[in-house]
C-alpha cells in the first residue's frame, strides 16, 4: 500500500475534494441509476399483474 | 460453421429470456472489476510527478467518458439495424443504452469540472474537446426526450434512430478535438501506435475501471430492455404466462 495512514488516504495530498467528489458523484450516480432500473422494473410487472387480473376477471364475468 | 441464428435471438421473447439469464453474472463482474480498479488505482498506483494525487481522478474520468461516446456509437449501430431491417428489437435496445450513456457522459463533465479547476484554475473553458463533449449529453438528452414524447413505439424508434445516426457525427469530433484543434485539455492518455505516456500500475488501473465500466453498461442495459419487452410486448401470450407476471409472485 502506498499510504502512510488513513487520513493521509482520505487527504489525497490536498486534492481530497476534487478526487473524492469525482469518485462520490460517480458512485452516487450509478447506485441511484441501479435503483431507479430496479424501481422501473417492479413497476412495470405491478401494472402488468393488475392489467391481466382486470382481463381475467371480465373474462369471467363473461362466462357466467 | 454453423449459422448463428440472429433472427431467433432478435425476437422480444428470447431476448428477454436471454437477457434475464446474462444481466446477473455481467452485474457482479462488473462490481468484482470496479473493485479491483479502484484497489490498483488508489492503493497500488504510485503519485503522479506533476500532479501529485489530484490525477486520480483519471482512474474515473477516462472510463465514463469513453464509454459515453461507445454508448453513443453502439445508439447510432442499433439506429441503423432499426431503419435498415426493422428489428423490434433495435430500438428498445437503443432507449435501453441512452440513460446509462446520457449519465456517463455527464460523470464525463463532472469529473472533467473537478479536476480542470484544480489544474487548469477553471471548472469549465469552451475548448473544442469540453464543448463536444457537452454536445453529447445534449444528443442524449435530446434522443430521450423524442423518444419518450413520441406515443407509437415504432414511429419513436425511427426518430429516434435518425437523431442517433446524425448524432454520432459528434463522436469523432470529441475524440479527435485534441489532435484537430489547440486545446488545453491534454492529448490522449492511451493510443494504440506508442507506448504509454504513464506508469503500468497508472494504466492497468484505468483499464480496469474501463471493464467495469463496459460490463457495468451491458448489465444494465439487459436489465432495462427488459423493462421494455414487457411494456412493449404486454398483450402478448408468452408475457401473460410468463412467472413473473403471476399474481402474488414477488418482482
Amino acid at each position: 500500500m502506498r499510504w502512510e495512514s488513513w487520513s493521509a488516504f482520505w487527504h489525497m495530498g490536498g486534492y481530497a475534494m476534487y478526487v473524492w467528489g469525482s469518485v462520490g458523484m460517480c458512485m452516487a450516480s450509478l447506485a441511484l441509476e441501479v435503483w431507479w432500473a430496479r424501481r422501473e422494473r417492479t413497476n412495470t410487472l405491478r401494472d402488468l399483474r393488475a392489467e391481466l387480473a382486470a382481463q381475467a376477471a371480465a373474462l369471467e364475468g363473461e362466462g357466467t | 460453421m454453423r449459422r448463428i441464428p440472429w433472427t431467433h435471438f432478435a425476437a422480444p421473447q428470447t431476448f428477454y429470456g436471454l437477457a434475464g439469464v446474462c444481466w446477473k453474472p455481467l452485474a457482479f463482474l462488473a462490481l468484482a472489476l470496479a473493485v479491483a480498479g479502484m484497489w490498483v488505482g488508489f492503493m497500488v498506483a504510485p503519485t503522479d510527478a506533476q500532479q501529485g494525487e489530484g490525477y486520480r481522478i483519471i482512474f474515473w474520468h477516462v472510463p465514463v467518458s469513453w464509454m459515453s461516446m461507445i454508448i453513443y456509437l453502439a445508439m447510432a449501430f442499433w439506429g441503423v439495424v432499426c431503419l435498415v431491417f426493422r428489428a423490434r428489437m433495435a430500438g428498445m435496445l437503443s432507449q435501453a443504452l441512452a440513460p446509462t450513456g446520457a449519465l456517463f457522459a455527464f460523470l464525463s463533465l463532472w469529473t472533467g469540472a473537478l479536476w480542470g479547476k484544480p489544474m487548469w484554475g477553471a471548472w469549465w473553458v469552451w475548448d473544442a474537446r469540453l464543448t463536444s463533449e457537452l454536445i453529447l449529453f445534449f444528443l442524449y438528452i435530446g434522443f430521450i426526450a423524442l423518444t419518450s414524447a413520441i406515443e407509437d413505439p415504432r414511429r419513436a424508434d425511427r426518430a429516434g434512430a435518425l437523431v442517433a445516426i446524425v448524432g454520432a457525427l459528434n463522436v469523432p469530433i470529441i475524440y479527435f478535438s485534441v489532435k484537430w484543434w489547440n486545446t488545453l485539455h491534454q492529448g490522449a492518455s492511451v493510443s494504440l501506435n506508442r507506448a504509454p505516456s504513464m506508469a503500468q500500475t497508472m494504466l492497468w488501473g484505468m483499464l480496469l475501471m474501463a471493464l467495469a465500466c463496459w460490463v457495468y453498461a451491458l448489465a444494465m442495459v439487459l436489465y432495462r430492455s427488459r423493462s421494455l419487452i414487457l411494456q412493449r410486448e404486454r398483450h402478448a401470450d408468452w408475457v401473460a404466462q410468463l412467472p413473473e407476471c403471476q399474481p402474488g409472485v414477488p418482482a
